[in-house]
């Protein structure tokens, strides 16, 4: 007899039960919200809860309903222009300590929530945003690491008393020291083997050394740099606040950003790219700045350039960076009404600083925004160069001003503020990137898409459509011709996509257009394995078994063939998101996970509803097939 | 229902010569279109930016590149989609990235025309193009290694051979559609013709497993009647899977939009072709391959080689 043991047909239910239910958040939309949360520890309670909520009634903007989360807190509106407008008032009236930013959450019932079913997440295709590859200046970021490994060695020399003439950074990154005699070069050279393990130390001369970066260090840099990189591009979206942005890595020097609904794509753009930070110099007021300008500038200083293009003489040493900064935020001086930034260091720039504005009470103390840009390389006419490789050779420009340079009349500590700015938005800016971190290296945008909102939804009807009609015409093509197993294989083909979709929103995959035509395909795949079934079947019967046998021989004998065939789709599937990206790697997912679901549903399923049908019956004369 | 009540073994084999000649002819000229014409690969491949415009009324794509090159956009490519209203705009790679070359050209556009608005921007860097190109090829490579092994190793090396050169038959008539036609190649189509490539060789297995399955059983026969036995057997199933299939494609095809339609295009041409490759192209070279009865009996350690 045709019968599946009892604990397999309420596995194969529960597994359809399961598939249906986190299949089902993707029939409900997403509804705008606002989420608040708190930056630098701050933390969020019901007290800020109420506060946002009559922030908000103050201003007459209605909310569906408002609540804590994990990360913060949530407050969901009807319609997104109420969404906008509460994220601006929230962002103002807030203030620094808090982050406003736009959040589309799903309106699924909160049993669904409860059992973690979550809806798939749409491309940019489907949903409308701005998509950008970005190209991570690996030349640079080793230049930088280079730069922080020779300051680091003269410490060090300096340190254990080994006098040198010289140690600086040369062109093609290699590190170039001049000493007195050859003692002070093979103390070094010891030196440097015991504490920087990650250089390579020759000898090139009696008293001269190079040092590179060994391979395996350069790697770890790179690596280092995307990292660091992606840590602050995350935190600089947060910061614009886009709802269900992607921030991801893709090979080992390219970052893939993804926007939603972004509509000032100019202001994410400038976000996105600035390499910017703060340097904390203190200003040499002990030498002529004429004479420093007339081409004697003192060992140990530099000549820098404020906003409005006035010299100022500032010695090299950095006293502390941005990587010290642990928050800032814009704001109005009281007196003045003038744009200001404030800051927070961390522990050991508050030591630092503490201890440096101790000594130096009644000097001057710069500020300087360090910035980094890439431009192309272009010849007199505006073309621009290639190297020898073909590609476009990129120059690095540094831009270095300095915002302001007060006298310091106290010791300072942990907070302090920048004046001297400018626009407040400029303030604002300024804000946002000492919060979110300095990028490692600095980036260029090398590919860009943006899709309208009003076509990515275009785009899901017109997909969603054609795989509907096309799976209806499948069903009542495969009704007519198969009769009963035809139907059986329909209803099976219906759990196929359910079963498909709920495996796609488990992984939370996102969805593209090529990933709807991927489950379509799919669909179209899966019937062969039934027409595969059905096939040997009828050939049973015409070899004049009875039914009973017919159908079990049918499914034995297909399902060689069924696992062979699918085998090697799979192998196409495996290829194309192993070498493809984007939404080709979309296709990819949905095709390989579409084949095991159709396997399960076209064998297994149409198994057991078969068996459900006629597997009871003992003296089964015909069956409609 | 049944549409193919067949009593007798098909002679296919017999047809053999000109159904592979047939074949070959086409093959020829979809790999002459592909090296005379070329691929007409889009953005994603070649790089440059790409334009999506709509205008408030219909605007002939002549116009709007006379006013362009009167700005001096040059080597810009108009052309019409959807309606008359519609226009893409194409741009070779620009020295500015897509979003500002995109919003001067609106700007431009809306001036002359008022009501322009913006729908997509595609902007892709030469690097990154070049990159595509390079995995692709590499994919398809990838992907027909990965499927000769399996058959080598679950059939027999001839049948690789044979489900290998129908798939690149398959995949080259395929191109050479796009190349005759001129319609744009996109990295969408490129997952397209590699799902082609799976679904032909799919295909193409299923043949070969009641081939292998003939041969164990049937006693009697030269290998060409064993192969015809195999084809008629199946025919049912290959002529019913191409039809629902071919529901699924055909559906996206002419309701998927512009966006799918390169997509559905190179599937529909790929599953008519795939069908035709998988019987009468791959099995008559496994024949003339030199296929026995022999090869296929099951040895000692082969695994799964007892199935019936």
């Amino acid at each position: 007899m045709n019968q599946y043991p009892w604990w397999k047909n309420l596995l194969i239910g529960l597994i359809l039960l399961l598939g249906v239910v986190y299949a089902l958040p993707n029939l409900y939309g997403e509804e705008p919200a606002v989420a608040v949360s708190g930056l630098g520890g701050t933390h969020i309670d019901a007290q800020t809860l109420a506060r946002v909520q009559s922030l908000l009634k103050a201003q007459g903007l209605p909310y569906l309903h408002a609540g804590l989360t994990a990360k913060g807190l949530l407050v969901y509106f009807r319609r997104a222009g109420e969404q906008l407008r509460a994220r601006d008032l929230l962002a103002q009236s807030l203030g620094g300590h808090y982050n406003a930013a736009l959040a589309l959450a799903s309106a699924e019932p909160a049993w669904l929530k409860a059992v973690g079913a979550k809806p798939m997440y749409l491309g940019l295709d489907l949903r409308g945003g701005v998509h950008f590859l970005l190209e991570v200046d690996m030349k640079a970021a080793l230049d930088k690491a280079m730069g922080e490994d020779v300051d680091a060695l003269r410490r060090t020399l300096r340190h254990h008393r080994i006098r040198y003439r010289d140690v600086s950074l040369r062109q093609e990154r290699v590190i170039r020291m001049s000493f007195r005699n050859v003692s002070d070069m093979d103390a070094a050279e010891h030196l440097i083997a015991r504490q920087f393990p990650e250089l390579l130390v020759r000898s090139t001369g009696a008293t001269r050394l190079h040092a590179v970066l060994s391979p395996a260090a350069a790697d770890a840099k790179r690596r280092y740099a995307l990292e660091q990189n992606l840590t602050a591009l995350r935190r600089r979206v947060n910061e614009l606040g886009v709802a269900a942005p992607v921030i991801e890595s893709e090979g080992s020097s390219r970052i893939v950003v993804e926007l939603p609904g972004v509509e000032d794509i100019a202001r994410a753009k400038e976000i996105l790219g600035r390499t910017a930070t703060l340097e904390i110099h203190l200003v040499d007021s002990h030498d002529s700045l004429s004479q420093a300008l007339a081409g004697n500038v003192p060992p140990g200083t530099r000549i820098y350039y404020s906003r409005h293009d006035q010299p100022i003489l500032l010695y090299r040493h950095v006293v502390y960076s941005g990587d010290d900064i642990v928050n800032a935020s814009a704001g109005l001086d009281p007196q003045n009404n003038e744009p200001v930034v404030n800051i927070t260091l961390n522990g050991r720039g508050a030591a630092i600083n503490a201890r440096v504005t101790r000594h130096n009470v009644g000097q001057r103390m710069a500020v300087v925004y360090v910035e980094i840009r890439t431009h192309l390389r272009r010849n007199s006419a505006g073309v621009p160069l290639r190297g020898p490789d073909g590609h476009r050779l990129r120059v690095t420009q540094k831009i270095e001003r300095v915002i302001t340079a007060p006298v310091i009349r106290e010791p300072l500590a942990g907070s302090f503020q920048i004046s001297g700015i400018g626009s407040i938005r400029q303030a604002r800016n300024l804000a946002l990137l000492l919060r979110a971190g300095a990028l490692a290296a600095p980036i260029s945008i090398i590919a860009e898409r943006t899709v309208g909102p009003s076509l990515g939804a275009a785009n899901i009807a017109r997909g969603f459509g054609a795989t509907l009609i096309g799976f209806a015409a499948i069903a009542i093509f495969i009704a007519v011709y198969y009769r009963v197993f035809g139907v059986i294989a329909a209803i099976a083909l219906a759990f196929n996509v359910v079963l498909l979709v709920a495996v796609l929103s488990i992984l939370q995959a996102t969805l593209t257009l090529p990933g709807i035509a991927g489950i379509a395909l799919t669909v179209g795949m899966a019937i062969d394995a039934n027409v595969l079934i059905f096939e040997r079947i009828r050939e049973e019967l015409r070899n004049r078994n009875t039914p009973q046998s017919a159908i079990a021989t049918g499914f034995t004998k297909a399902l060689g063939t069924i696992i062979d065939s699918n085998m090697t789709t799979l192998i196409a599937g495996i290829a194309l998101f192993w070498l493809g990206s984007g939404s080709v790697r979309g296709f990819a997912v949905t095709l390989c996970l579409g084949i095991l679901t159709s396997l399960f549903s076209a064998v297994l399923v149409t198994r057991a509803l078969v068996n459900l049908y006629y597997g009871r019956r003992r003296r089964l004369a015909q069956v409609a097939i | 229902m049944e549409f193919f009540r067949i009593q007798r073994d098909l002679p296919f084999m017999r047809y053999a010569r000109t159904t592979v000649f047939l074949s070959a002819v086409v093959f020829m000229a979809a790999l002459a279109a592909l090296v005379t014409q070329g691929l007409n690969l889009n953005v994603d491949f070649t790089g440059g930016t790409v334009i999506d415009v709509s205008f408030a009324k219909a605007i002939p794509p002549s116009t709007v590149r006379g006013l362009l090159a009167s700005h001096h956009y040059r080597h810009v490519r108009v052309q019409n989609y959807g309606t008359a209203r519609k226009v893409l705009i194409r741009l070779p790679t620009a020295r500015k990235s897509g979003k500002v070359v995109a919003d001067r050209v609106v700007r431009l556009l809306d001036q002359k025309f008022p009501g322009t608005t913006l729908r997509s921007v595609e902007y892709v860097g030469p690097e990154v193009g070049r990159e595509l190109a390079d995995q692709g090829a590499l994919a398809l490579l990838f992907v027909a290694f990965g499927i000769t092994a399996y058959l080598t190793l679950r059939f027999e090396w001839r049948f690789a051979v044979g489900a290998i050169v129908a798939t690149i038959h398959d995949v080259i008539i395929v191109l050479g559609v796009f190349a005759a036609f001129h319609i744009s190649f996109s990295l969408t189509v490129l997952a397209a013709v590699l799902a082609v490539l799976g679904y032909s060789v799919n295909d193409t297995v299923v043949v070969f497993d009641r081939i292998r399955d003939n041969f164990r059983r049937m006693r009697t026969g030269t290998p060409s009647d064993i192969i015809d036995s195999a084809i008629t057997r199946t025919l049912s199933r290959t002529i019913m899977t191409h039809i629902l299939t071919q529901l699924m494609v055909l559906s996206m095809l002419f309701l998927g939009g512009p966006v799918l339609f390169g997509f559905a295009l190179a599937l529909t041409v790929g599953i008519v072709v795939g069908t035709y490759g998988s019987v009468l192209v791959a099995s008559p070279i496994v024949l003339w391959l030199g296929l026995k009865r022999d090869d296929l009996l099951p040895r000692a350690k082969a695994p799964g080689a007892d199935r019936p």
